[in-house]
């Protein structure tokens, strides 16, 4: 990740170490993940320990230390989506992509996440490709649905 | 756009932009909201513009984008005005006609009015559709009336008023009494009354002080306060703005999920606005009382939702929580006296303000005062948000407002409370709804997710799901929750796939009666109810699960087996095309038999069998016959046998 970037989302919140998560989430959403190089920059700007950053980036959902895939997706398993079958929803894709939430497969494809709750209740079980909302999922829909992504 | 530098100034600016724009101009109001965007909602916005720009009715008619009204099953939702017309999920093709016939002709499209599904009647207006007739929307009613990008839109409904008075004619204490005397209860969960709550902090020594709103809504399956802070940002800053003049704070922070990108932007851009007009800044509205709002964006941890976990997560830390001997209103954010509350209370505070609390107290119970919104989701026809005062039972909510369970199926129970909350049946429909109420009944006023559950639902998985849910959002630091929640979890999980034994249900009360007594934070106390409350109503299915290894409810699924019924089967290769694992053999005119080797029990043989043959079928607690012998696998037609 090129270091202009990471100083500019630095110097976006003044270089204040108690905004390190806001900083540290600029920097995921422009980079999908969180580069070694990149936390050491950080940790060297706003002055904050290696373990403290650690232990943030660890202890939140929204970080990721490992490379995501080309897609992603994002199984809504919150409650309304729970009682509506997202389990057997979930079950599909793991089946197809051969990975497990929280991963991403080999070659860089699909990378898979459950959330708690997208807040699109009404058509749940509902998926999240890339940012778009596939809702009333049943396992054979998400087959077809994951075909259309290369 | 000047700043207003008095009440007196802000009333000439209302009263200008009211001026300005014809009460009986067309203006198109689509629902933005996130359930409608994902019904494609920004479809049907775009059409609508370039659909008003084709006709040449760009000087004549509004269109915007609008917060959530709540009827989240039938978006996306179009208000046309002043007629207040209510079309419902109306699609882009739908556009041509609504612009022709509704805005230039005056005429209602018959086929996007919602039909009554059991009079067959139709609803011409909001007012008129049952879903909203019987609720009592104080606090989203007005989000179909604005762009929240707009903060015009929110004066010309009387925006900001609540503060010019309390600025202008109201001292601190008055403030602070009148929201007291309103009784307002934290809507965020624990039910707290926030006069109480700010009485402390405005006591406490230390300077400064800090107000924050908690929009770190991560109950799964409720999204109310997502639907106000997108919809009525600025009921929210008005709200905070009153609060901190009443406890002496200078200095508020909105901490809101970065899942939510919408409510961030809506609420990035409200605040911008309301510091251009003077309604944040230094000298508010020329009363030199000064206050300014920060945006944090949550990373990802339902613990946050917790006051201390969040205040520590403002701090740039891990949102962990900390014992409380001294409530965080004394001893908060950077150790300074810090009030809480949660978007959907701060949206309340102009209101009681505006109309003054004996307005407020008509509506509720004896204990629990106001309107309250839910999320009303799951097994339940009409879904969505719904705002109804205290009190009203629990069986007017599920069938007056939500049309009840769809399917034909029969009601099981509906989960309040979000995850620490718990499960409350049939029986108990009559309850009124308040937070002593549903205490007393075992669950919970939560943050007001509600979910429905029917026949199809099992309760063991229902409290082993909860309990998931909290295992991995447990910050880990005390143990009480971190390992004693991981045992519960490993037990229900071993009941759910027919592992269980005797005695798991005392040890699992055991469990729960040592998390209760001794986790740190209120996750953790909580953590159990889930289990108890499924227990104490839903027994009979536990030790069904434990004793004969069966699943009441046909859902857990090393329980279950799915089986075609040799007699029903008509061979017509639905389930055979569409099973995922070619886990059905069969063929033209063949009885299909499933191979239970092969199955994972995904379920789709049973949803694509079509309901006249009804041929698959779910086994539980019993073997699946043997598969029939080849030689009398072939149906004889009837008709071929002429």
């Amino acid at each position: 990740m090129d270091k202009h970037i990471i100083d500019q989302i630095i110097d976006k919140h003044n270089c204040e170490p108690s905004y390190l998560i806001q900083v540290l989430l600029d920097i995921q959403a422009e980079n999908n993940w969180l580069p070694r190089e990149a936390l050491e920059r950080v940790a060297e700007r706003l002055q904050v320990p290696m373990t403290r950053i650690q232990h943030i980036a660890t202890f939140y959902k929204a970080f990721s230390l490992v490379p995501k895939g080309r897609h992603q997706i994002h199984i809504c398993v919150g409650t309304a989506c729970h009682v509506r079958g997202a389990s057997r929803v979930l079950d599909t894709v793991q089946g197809l992509t051969g990975i497990e939430p929280g991963e991403t497969d080999l070659d860089l494809k699909f990378s898979l996440e459950t959330v708690n709750c997208l807040g699109c209740c009404a058509l749940g079980p509902v998926v999240d490709i890339d940012g778009k909302t596939h809702g009333k999922m049943a396992p054979a829909k998400t087959a077809d649905v994951l075909k259309n992504y290369d | 756009m000047s700043r207003i530098n008095s009440p007196d100034e802000l009333e000439k600016v209302r009263q200008e932009i009211i001026s300005r724009e014809n009460p009986n101009k067309p203006c198109i109001s689509i629902c933005a909201g996130a359930g409608c965007i994902a019904s494609g909602a920004s479809e049907v916005i775009a059409a609508f513009k370039a659909e008003i720009e084709k006709q040449g009715l760009m000087a004549e008619v509004n269109t915007k984008g609008t917060g959530c009204p709540g009827f989240c099953e039938r978006g996306p939702v179009v208000v046309i005005y002043p007629e207040e017309i209510c079309y419902l999920q109306v699609k882009p093709e739908d556009v041509p006609e609504v612009v022709s016939q509704t805005v230039r002709e005056k005429k209602v499209v018959d086929r996007l009015l919602y039909v009554d599904p059991t009079t067959g009647e139709k609803a011409t207006h909001e007012a008129d559709i049952p879903f909203y007739r019987n609720q009592e929307r104080n606090v989203i009613g007005n989000n179909i009336k604005i762009d929240p990008k707009n903060i015009d839109d929110y004066l010309v409904i009387g925006g900001y008023s609540a503060l010019a008075k309390t600025l202008s004619k109201m001292t601190a204490d008055q403030v602070l009494q009148e929201v007291k005397k309103a009784n307002l209860r934290g809507r965020g969960g624990g039910g707290f009354p926030a006069g109480t709550k700010w009485e402390g902090s405005r006591n406490a020594p230390g300077e400064p002080k800090y107000v924050i709103v908690n929009a770190d809504e991560g109950d799964p399956g409720a999204f109310m306060d997502r639907a106000v802070l997108e919809g009525n940002p600025h009921s929210v800053l008005e709200g905070l703005t009153i609060g901190a003049y009443a406890i002496g704070a200078h200095e508020g922070y909105i901490y809101v999920r970065q899942e939510y990108p919408l409510a961030v932007e809506n609420v990035t851009i409200a605040i911008q606005q309301a510091q251009e007009y003077g309604f944040l800044g230094k000298n508010i509205l020329g009363s030199g009382f000064d206050f300014v709002v920060k945006v944090h964006k949550g990373a990802g941890a339902f613990v946050c939702g917790e006051s201390t976990a969040l205040m520590t997560a403002l701090e740039g830390r891990a949102g962990e929580p900390r014992p409380k001997y001294i409530r965080s209103n004394v001893v908060g954010l950077w150790g300074k006296p810090s009030v809480l509350n949660n978007v959907e209370t701060w949206a309340n505070v102009p209101l009681i303000i505006n109309n003054g609390a004996d307005w407020f107290t008509q509506f509720g119970t004896d204990t629990s005062k106001g309107t309250k919104i839910f999320s009303l989701v799951g097994k339940i026809t009409n879904t969505g948000l719904v705002e109804v005062p205290m009190g009203t039972p629990l069986r007017d909510i599920i069938y007056k407002i939500g049309g009840g369970i769809p399917g034909g199926k029969k009601f099981k129970a509906v989960q309040t409370g979000g995850p620490s909350g718990g499960c409350l049946p049939e029986e108990l429909l009559d309850l009124p709804v308040g937070f002593d109420e549903l205490t007393k009944a075992g669950s919970m006023m939560g943050s007001g997710g509600m979910i429905v559950m029917d026949e199809d639902t099992c309760m063991v998985d229902v409290a082993r799901y909860f309990l998931e849910f909290l295992t991995e959002e447990s910050c880990g630091k005390c143990v009480p929750c971190r390992e004693g929640m991981r045992q519960m979890l490993k037990i229900l999980t071993n009941i759910t796939k027919g592992k269980g034994k005797d005695g798991d249900i005392e040890l699992l009360e055991q469990l729960s009666e040592t998390a209760i007594e001794a986790a740190l934070c209120a996750l953790g106390k909580s953590s159990p109810n889930p289990f108890l409350s499924t227990l104490q109503h839903f027994r009979e299915e536990y030790e069904a699960h434990i004793k004969e290894k069966r699943c009441p409810a046909l859902s857990c699924k090393e329980l279950i087996s799915y089986y075609i019924d040799p007699d029903k089967c008509q061979a017509c290769m639905n389930c055979l095309r569409k099973c995922p694992s070619e886990a059905i053999t069969g063929g033209k005119r063949q009885i299909h038999i499933v191979d239970q080797e092969k199955c994972t029990k995904c379920g789709t043989c049973f949803e694509v069998c079509p309901h006249r043959f009804h041929a698959v079928r779910k086994i539980s607690g019993e073997p699946v016959p043997p598969p029939i012998p080849e030689e009398a696998r072939t149906i004889v037609r009837k008709s071929k046998e002429k």
